[in-house]
């Protein structure tokens, strides 16, 4: 079972930094895990925590946010507001049941090809060695899970 | 009965503060009792669900309900009222977006029996004992409805037509309400009865709002004298006024009370906890890993106070639950 789960991705990329990282990966030819599936917005504090709680909440595995380096933003500060509600929204997802590794924010230059290539990789594998995840509430949803018969 | 428009009250998982606000009516309620019939108010009139269950699909004009809803016997009351109401309107947080009992959606059936039947420090119950749903004795049957491990808004529940916000909502919202209904003037189906904009716009405090908020340390209201004119949130109090619907009249910042969210999201906001998560992070005074986890730690609780009227509505409605039986 564990061998052939495939853990499904989402992962928010900055138009600016992380977005072009994942170009030039491409570019350069660096094999890596196809789990991803790449959003590009056009600045990490552009990414809502409604989004990342959509995704959970209609079966991602895990979560991806890559940005700017600290101070490197196109905006100036969205990549600091995307760290602070990262830390807190990291710490809400804990106490809904959802594991740290299933929550990542990575810094990622336009020039760092291969950092794309090893936090993906190791993402996958962190998720793959967690199992998939428990099913959303949504898969039971209105009538009532315990009704005893 | 006559041919005034019928009215129904009716309360589910909630704590009665509902209840409250149609008794805060007073002596307005002479004016509604003249308007309408009330055919079901368990809390003070003596109808029974039977009388209910003889009426005719639809005679009822409006039920206001209040509560969630956790139990089968809630379930099964709802969905009688639904059938015979022409408009069911979500009366309070608790009904509209899951409220103080949705906070439960932390832990499930079995947890919660456990701490409250067994590990409780004042709990006496050698035996382990918890509730059954079906208990037997002297060849007699005894029931009980079936305690569901998910707490559930109105609206996951039957259709909704209206929502009226508010831990309680205040009297005026409930008179506006009825005075709309009675003159056939309610906005398009689904809507919530009250303004749509953050409580900030309509609190005496907002002059004082500085342009840029940024907060170095997050207060809580017994650690500091708060000043009564200043906004509250410039003063590091954990004010959720920015990302709560506003119709209240800001009754806690008057108070000198920070508000906790009770009136929920305004019509963009799919999930509230996360739009105050936004409002609060972002104005975090720090862009270090370490000293922004340091004054994020000012908040100890981040479910029970960005969610604390709303987490069976939220995204991830409730924690995950282990696999495990579901009977007891």
């Amino acid at each position: 079972m564990s061998e052939t789960y495939e853990p499904k991705i989402v992962a928010f990329f900055c138009n600016w930094c992380t977005y072009l990282a994942a170009d030039l990966a491409g570019t350069s030819r660096l094999k890596y895990a196809p789990n991803t599936r790449v959003i590009r917005v056009m600045c990490s504090g552009r990414i809502d925590p409604q989004f990342v709680l959509e995704a959970f909440a209609k079966g991602a595995d895990g979560v991806l946010i890559g940005g700017c380096h600290p101070g490197d933003c196109h905006y100036q500060e969205g990549n600091y507001k995307a760290l602070r509600r990262y830390y807190l929204l990291k710490r809400m997802l804990r106490e809904m049941g959802i594991e740290d590794e299933r929550f990542r924010l990575e810094w990622i230059s336009a020039a760092e090809g291969e950092r794309v290539k090893v936090v993906v990789n190791d993402m996958v594998q962190k998720l793959r060695a967690l199992g998939p995840r428990r099913v959303p509430c949504e898969a039971k949803p209105q009538a009532m899970e315990v009704m005893a018969s | 009965m006559s041919g005034k428009a019928k009215v129904a009250f009716y309360w589910c998982a909630s704590c009665g503060g509902c209840e409250e606000a149609v008794v805060d009516l007073a002596e307005k309620i002479l004016d509604v009792t003249a308007a309408v019939d009330i055919v079901l108010w368990p809390v003070a009139l003596d109808f029974k669900r039977r009388d209910i269950e003889a009426m005719a699909d639809g005679s009822i004009t409006v039920t206001f309900l209040n509560g969630a809803i956790r139990s089968s016997e809630q379930e099964e009351m709802v969905h009688l009222l639904r059938k015979k109401s022409q408009v069911m309107i979500a009366f309070g947080s608790c009904s509209q977006l899951g409220g103080i009992p949705g906070l439960a959606n932390l832990w499930d059936r079995q947890t919660i029996f456990q701490a409250v039947y067994k590990d409780s420090p004042s709990t006496v119950n050698a035996e382990g004992t918890t509730p059954q749903t079906s208990f037997q004795e002297d060849g007699r049957t005894a029931t009980l409805p079936v305690f569901a491990d998910t707490v559930r808004t109105l609206d996951q529940v039957v259709d909704v037509d209206y929502y009226i916000p508010g831990c309680a909502p205040t009297s005026k919202m409930l008179m506006d309400a009825v005075e709309a209904l009675l003159a056939g003037k309610l906005p398009p189906k689904g809507s919530v009865l009250a303004p749509d904009k953050a409580l900030c716009d309509e609190c005496q405090r907002r002059d004082s709002k500085p342009e840029k908020l940024a907060i170095a340390e997050f207060k809580r209201p017994h650690e500091i004298l708060a000043d009564p004119e200043k906004c509250l949130l410039a003063q590091g109090l954990l004010c959720l006024g920015p990302a709560t619907r506003g119709g209240c009249g800001a009754l806690c910042p008057a108070g000198n009370m920070p508000c906790t969210g009770c009136y929920g999201p305004t019509s963009r906001v799919r999930d509230y906890g996360a739009k105050a998560l936004t409002s609060l992070a972002s104005i975090v005074d720090a862009s270090d890993d370490e000293t922004i986890q340091k004054v994020l730690a000012g908040i100890p609780d981040p479910i029970g106070t960005l969610y604390r009227y709303s987490l069976p509505a939220s995204l991830l409605k409730r924690k995950v639950m282990e696999a495990k039986s579901n009977v007891d």
